[in-house]
């Protein structure tokens, strides 16, 4: 802790870790009052949308990819779906079923990997997950067979489970036989049952009232929960507003991206106000569309039971879940969810007459988002008539959380000091914890968080 | 799976990963070492890894993994002192072996490429080029990739441990493809294909799903470019496209084959 200025204090507490990128945290506290908390992303810059200026239409899927190695799919899915767009292309059938597919290896493992490595230990105080093994080696042992699971299925399908090889434009380089996949199903029943394990272990934390005063925003698809594909949908914190779509081709007039001087990730907002995207978001949404035996778990969970009350509407918000600890909690839902929804697949799988459809370069701009595990993600593309990129825009999930985020923590780190947690140690697992439950994965934009604040005047001593 | 840490010995060599401008893919390759991560942390002290673990201990470090490229003025700074507290620095990924694909800004106009993504380029500190680990400290060993392969991780941090080199051949990928019994790509169905000038580790992925390789692990110990380019040539890509095919993911290092020939 370092001497006080002049009516003020200055506290510096390094490294929130356990995230995916670079970042540091900024509190000014006065009067005991919290007045800003800031969020400063200094990823490294990386340049993504200049360079692939210039590039041929078939080449954003495996570029983007490596935007982040925690979400590659999504990268690799959200580029395939705004060129296609562009394109005139339509990819349905059992190619679309594919992608689903290997988009729920990606939910598996990256939301496995959130729950058990980055985010449990917050709940059950250890620093990382090697101090977990040794108080609770069941449930990591059963965490990390669930994640190998889910990075199996992106194996199988993609080649490897980081920055996998097999997606392109119109599907897949090459479609697997029915019995390649068929005797995946085995592996995802011992899954099912570890996700099962999963929900009721994480239900068994402590929870801290909190809630998130920010606008839900999640894809919405008729029927399932929206993966894949969607259209932008917005449930509003205030309840007296009913939830709005819009058009993915308007994205860019309702979430609005600018610069700060303080972070190298464009900070965005939703029609003027903060938002949230992610595992919250996305259970307010589609909540009701989730399989019956999700929404069972969800309800063992104490999550509510988003299919009351719901009608082809849209609908009520009452089981809507805006606790970000418990986040953690859909998360896991999300997981077995996602492992049925792989073994439902799978059964009803035919390998295609082709491994792709063309998909013939042309003049035009196109729009593709998905559900990354982290949140929405959207790709614009405008092409020449040659299929050249001349303008790329990429809008990720952590972009669009951190202004929800920092209001977060402004609350909690209130909430915090005025329960008397008032020690850089406390406030600094306090932070940490708070960002975990939104979003551990900063590389979209950068890694080390430093907690730095500001009071004044100084606190008693 | 490996039993839990339960017992270690007092005294483990000391680890740390480090990252520089990347996706952390190839650190992520650690945690995704499922089976054997539980059993590495019996054998080496974690000191040093965020992505991982709160627990943060100042160097020295016995072995240090470093990702990313180094690409903004903190991070040269950076470098020099992870190396000065690191006995051994083993770089993990195309990033901090050959500037990753980030290095496409070191053939352009960075200040171009800041005004197409930031409104205020001003408020961006960064280099006008994304540089190797090896081109500004002395480095151990390389292991190459977008991402790193997860079996030679594994074998680089058991040679550490055993004190010997690692035994990762620097041959190409066409020897993989021969091994796992692929028909060839490029002779059968005139598919582009880097495979015959780059470095093996993924087994042969690309081809195994029927596409060409794309030069992700960079190029292998000896390679004959010139007598590639030819058959691109007659598979269909324009001199342009193989210039993209090349220069992507391991830009600066097959830049570097191409101007001086096989290292």
């Amino acid at each position: 802790m370092s001497e006080p200025a002049a009516g003020s204090r200055v506290l510096r507490i390094p490294a929130l870790t356990r995230v995916e990128g670079e970042t540091a945290l900024r509190l000014r506290v006065h009067d005991g009052v919290v007045a800003e908390a800031r969020l400063s992303i200094y990823e490294a810059p990386r340049f993504f949308e200049a360079f692939l200026r210039g590039r041929a239409h078939t080449e954003p899927p495996d570029l983007t990819s490596r935007i982040c190695g925690i979400c590659p799919v999504a990268y690799q899915l959200s580029a395939c779906r705004a060129v296609e767009d562009a394109c005139g292309a339509v990819v349905d059938g059992q190619l679309a079923a594919l992608r689903r597919l290997l988009y729920c290896g990606e939910w598996i493992e990256s939301q496995t990997l959130h729950i058990h490595l980055l985010h449990a230990p917050d709940f059950l105080g250890h620093d990382d997950v090697i101090g977990l093994s040794r108080s609770h080696p069941g449930h990591v042992e059963r965490g990390l067979r669930l994640k190998q699971t889910g990075n199996a299925l992106v194996e199988l399908l993609g080649g490897r489970a980081i920055h996998p090889v097999n997606v392109r434009l119109g599907g897949f380089h090459r479609t697997p036989a029915a019995a390649e996949l068929r005797p995946f199903a085995e592996r995802l029943r011992t899954a099912l049952d570890d996700a099962w394990d999963t929900v009721r272990w994480v239900a068994g934390f402590d929870f801290p009232d909190a809630e998130c005063d920010a606008d839900l925003l999640a894809l919405a698809e008729p029927g399932t929960y929206a993966i894949e594909s969607g259209t932008p949908t917005v449930l509003p914190y205030d309840r007296t507003l009913p939830p709005r779509g819009f058009p993915l081709r308007d994205f860019s007039d309702h979430v609005k991206e600018e610069q700060v001087p303080h972070s190298t990730a464009l900070h965005s907002r939703l029609d003027g106000r903060r938002h949230l995207t992610g595992s919250l978001a996305r259970f307010g949404v589609s909540g009701h569309l989730l399989s019956p035996t999700a929404l069972e778990a969800a309800r063992e969970a104490g999550l509510g039971d988003p299919s009351r009350g719901r009608g082809a509407a849209g609908g009520r918000t009452d089981a809507v879940c805006r606790n970000p600890y418990k986040s953690i909690l859909v998360r896991a839902v999300e997981v077995l969810y996602a492992v049925e929804e792989a073994l439902r697949i799978i059964a009803a799988y035919e390998r295609p007459a082709r491994p792709y459809v063309e998909v013939p370069a042309r003049a035009g701009v196109g729009h593709g988002a998905t559900e990354a595990p982290r949140g929405l993600l959207y790709h614009r593309y405008t092409l020449d008539a040659a299929g050249r990129v001349t303008d790329a825009c990429i809008v990720p999930p952590t972009a669009q959380n951190q202004g929800a985020i920092e209001e977060d923590l402004r609350r909690l780190v209130q909430a915090g000091l005025d329960r008397g947690e008032d020690s850089e140690a406390e406030l600094t697992r306090l932070c940490e914890h708070a960002i975990r439950n939104h979003d551990p994965c900063i590389s979209c934009s950068a890694h080390f968080l430093e907690l730095e604040i500001e009071r004044s005047p100084a606190p008693p001593r | 799976m490996t039993t839990p840490a339960t017992s270690r010995p007092p005294s483990r060599p000391r680890l740390g990963v480090f990252k520089f401008a990347s996706c952390d893919g190839c650190q992520l390759t650690l945690l995704d070492c499922e089976d054997e991560l539980l059993g590495i942390a019996d054998e080496l002290e974690i000191a040093h890894f965020l992505e991982a673990s709160s627990d943060i201990a100042p160097g020295p470090y016995d072995l240090s993994l470093v990702e990313g490229s180094v690409s903004t003025p903190e991070h040269v700074e950076r470098v020099r002192r992870i190396r000065a507290e690191s006995r051994r620095l083993v770089t993990i990924g195309a990033c901090a072996t050959a500037g990753g694909v980030q290095a496409l800004r070191n053939y352009a106009d960075v200040e171009e490429y800041l005004a197409v993504v930031y409104a205020r380029p001003d408020y961006i500190a960064t280099l006008a080029t994304s540089t190797p680990i090896s081109a500004h400290v002395p480095v151990d060993f390389e292991l190459r990739g977008c991402p790193i392969d997860r079996g030679q991780l594994v074998e680089v941090i058991t040679a550490f441990l055993a004190g010997r080199r690692p035994g990762v051949p620097d041959h190409s990928v066409c020897f993989a493809c021969k091994r796992r019994g692929n028909v060839c790509v490029t002779v059968a169905h005139g598919t582009p294909c880097l495979g015959p000038v780059t470095h093996a580790g993924c087994g042969a992925l690309c081809p195994t799903y029927g596409r060409g390789c794309y030069g992700c692990f960079g190029p292998a110990g000896t390679t004959n470019l010139p007598a590639l380019v030819p058959l691109m040539h007659r598979d269909g890509m324009d001199e342009e496209a193989v210039g993209r095919f090349l220069h992507t993911f391991n830009v600066t290092a097959f830049t570097t084959v191409e101007e001086e020939g096989p290292g």
